[in-house]
């Protein structure tokens, strides 16, 4: 089976967390208002179910990159 | 007839007398428990590799001469017979050849003295180079990524390091991925294509970390690993590396060029990525700190609702009923981030060998094996029936 490298589009789950903190650091002060607190918290709870759910992904994918003749790059999965 | 006198006296069956073999493996068990593996330094003659792949050949110097031997495994290592008269320093178990009654030295490695010289004067000169142009500098060292998604392998296809990569990557963190980029790593042709196979990680998208190297081997095996080329090469790419080449004692250039040494493959592979588990546990703590910050909030709110009570206008006790509004859904979502809670209430959830969950008909085959995850633990289950 061939694919094309696909691009990773979605952040690295590393900003995830980062903003994650930053967002339960910001909830736990004092200088937020209710109603930008709603707005964090929605955005906590997204945040953590997205990256629960890449947590969840329970086969590692092991593929490998050859270069082709004309210089393309060829993806294989590979059973290792 | 008066009888000859012997000039020694024979022997009767009843004394002791040694049979050939009792002699010859007698001397072997000798050599062989007295003296383990040396190197030898002598000249090769009579040089014969067979079509079945074994080496035979006489080491000498101005004195002695004995047989050699080496088998075809260690053969292949070597690549080309020596010529005769080549100055070689060779590692060989001497023994014995029983059947010949012969005294040999089975021969695991040869080096031509010519190359050790030089070899040597490589390693200094590469040293050299990269200590000039900075690669060994600590300042270059980077900081691998807390959690890699993608982690790029450049090592032998068929090696025993990626297999041990991936089998620590799968325990750890089931939800990487693997990107190989083969090469070999030892003989001809290695230092080209480990080179390359540098430059197509700087091609790949998504790669957060490298990991350079192979299983342990003999000196001479790792030796692409002390590359000018190939430390150049890595020094180029654009992620961070780890070198892990060979077992814990051998050290390669490309250890002090990479970002990290690991001591083995396995040992890269820890250093690459997460731990699942512990990760988990960050997000329920980070989870638990969510909904509690949530919550001291609104009770702040209800306080100071209660101390302006009064003179609370009717526009702010509607804004509360939509914050409540948006409160309870919230409230849902963070709930519904745990499967646990919902088992708690009574519900199973059904998963396959593969972790996955059961939702379907389809998903059950009679006699098949499932797991049934319950609020406090796991029960093995089976299809009886379906439909």
């Amino acid at each position: 089976m061939k694919r094309k490298p696909d691009a990773v589009g979605q952040p690295s789950l590393a900003d995830e967390l980062e903003r994650l903190e930053e967002i339960v650091r910001r909830l736990e002060g004092d200088d937020v208002d209710l109603d930008d607190a709603l707005v964090l918290f929605e955005d906590g709870v997204r945040r953590l179910r997205a990256a629960r759910d890449r947590l969840a992904q329970a086969e590692l994918t092991v593929q490998s990159v050859i270069e082709g003749a004309g210089g393309d790059l060829e993806v294989r999965d590979l059973d290792v | 007839m008066t009888s000859l006198p012997l000039p020694f006296e024979v022997p009767v069956p009843a004394d002791d007398v040694w049979s050939v073999s009792q002699v010859t493996s007698a001397v072997r068990r000798l050599i062989e428990r007295d003296l383990g593996a040396v190197w030898v330094r002598g000249e090769i003659t009579q040089c014969k590799a067979w079509s079945s792949g074994h080496w035979y050949f006489t080491l000498r110097d101005a004195r002695s001469q004995m047989r050699c031997c080496m088998w075809k495994q260690q053969a292949v290592r070597a690549g080309r017979p020596p010529a005769d008269g080549t100055e070689v320093y060779v590692l060989g178990t001497p023994g014995m050849w029983e059947d010949k009654g012969e005294f040999r030295l089975t021969v695991t490695a040869i080096i031509p003295t010519a190359a050790v010289g030089a070899q040597q004067q490589e390693l200094e000169r590469v040293k050299a180079v990269l200590q000039r142009d900075g690669l060994f500098d600590a300042a270059r060292k980077r900081p691998l990524p807390a959690y890699a998604a993608c982690v790029a392998v450049v090592t032998s296809m068929d090696g025993a390091a990626l297999r041990d990569v991936c089998n620590v990557v799968r325990r750890r963190w089931p939800c990487g991925r693997i990107v190989v980029i083969g090469a070999r790593v030892q003989g001809e042709g290695a230092e080209a294509e480990l080179v390359r196979a540098l430059g197509l990680v700087n091609r790949l998208v998504g790669v957060d970390v490298c990991i350079v190297g192979r299983g342990g081997g003999a000196r001479e095996d790792l030796a692409v690993f002390n590359s000018e080329a190939v430390c150049r090469a890595l020094a180029l790419v654009r992620v961070p590396t780890i070198s892990a080449v060979g077992h814990e004692t051998d050290v390669s250039f490309t250890d002090f060029v990479a970002d990290l040494r690991a001591a083995t493959p396995s040992a890269a592979a820890e250093a690459a990525v997460p731990d699942r588990r512990e990760t988990e546990r960050r997000l329920q703590d980070l989870a638990a700190r969510l909904a509690g910050g949530l919550s001291s909030r609104t009770s702040l709110a209800g306080e100071r609702l209660e101390r302006t009570g009064d003179r609370l206008s009717a526009a702010m006790t509607q804004g509360l009923g939509r914050h409540r509004h948006r409160m309870e859904r919230a409230a849902v979502q963070l709930d519904a981030l745990s499967p646990l809670r919902v088992l708690g209430r009574g519900y199973a959830m059904p998963t396959g060998s593969g972790g996955q969950v059961l939702k379907r008909l389809t998903d059950f085959g009679v006699g098949d094996t499932f797991n049934l995850r319950v609020s406090d633990g796991v029960v093995a289950a089976r299809v009886e029936a379906n439909g």
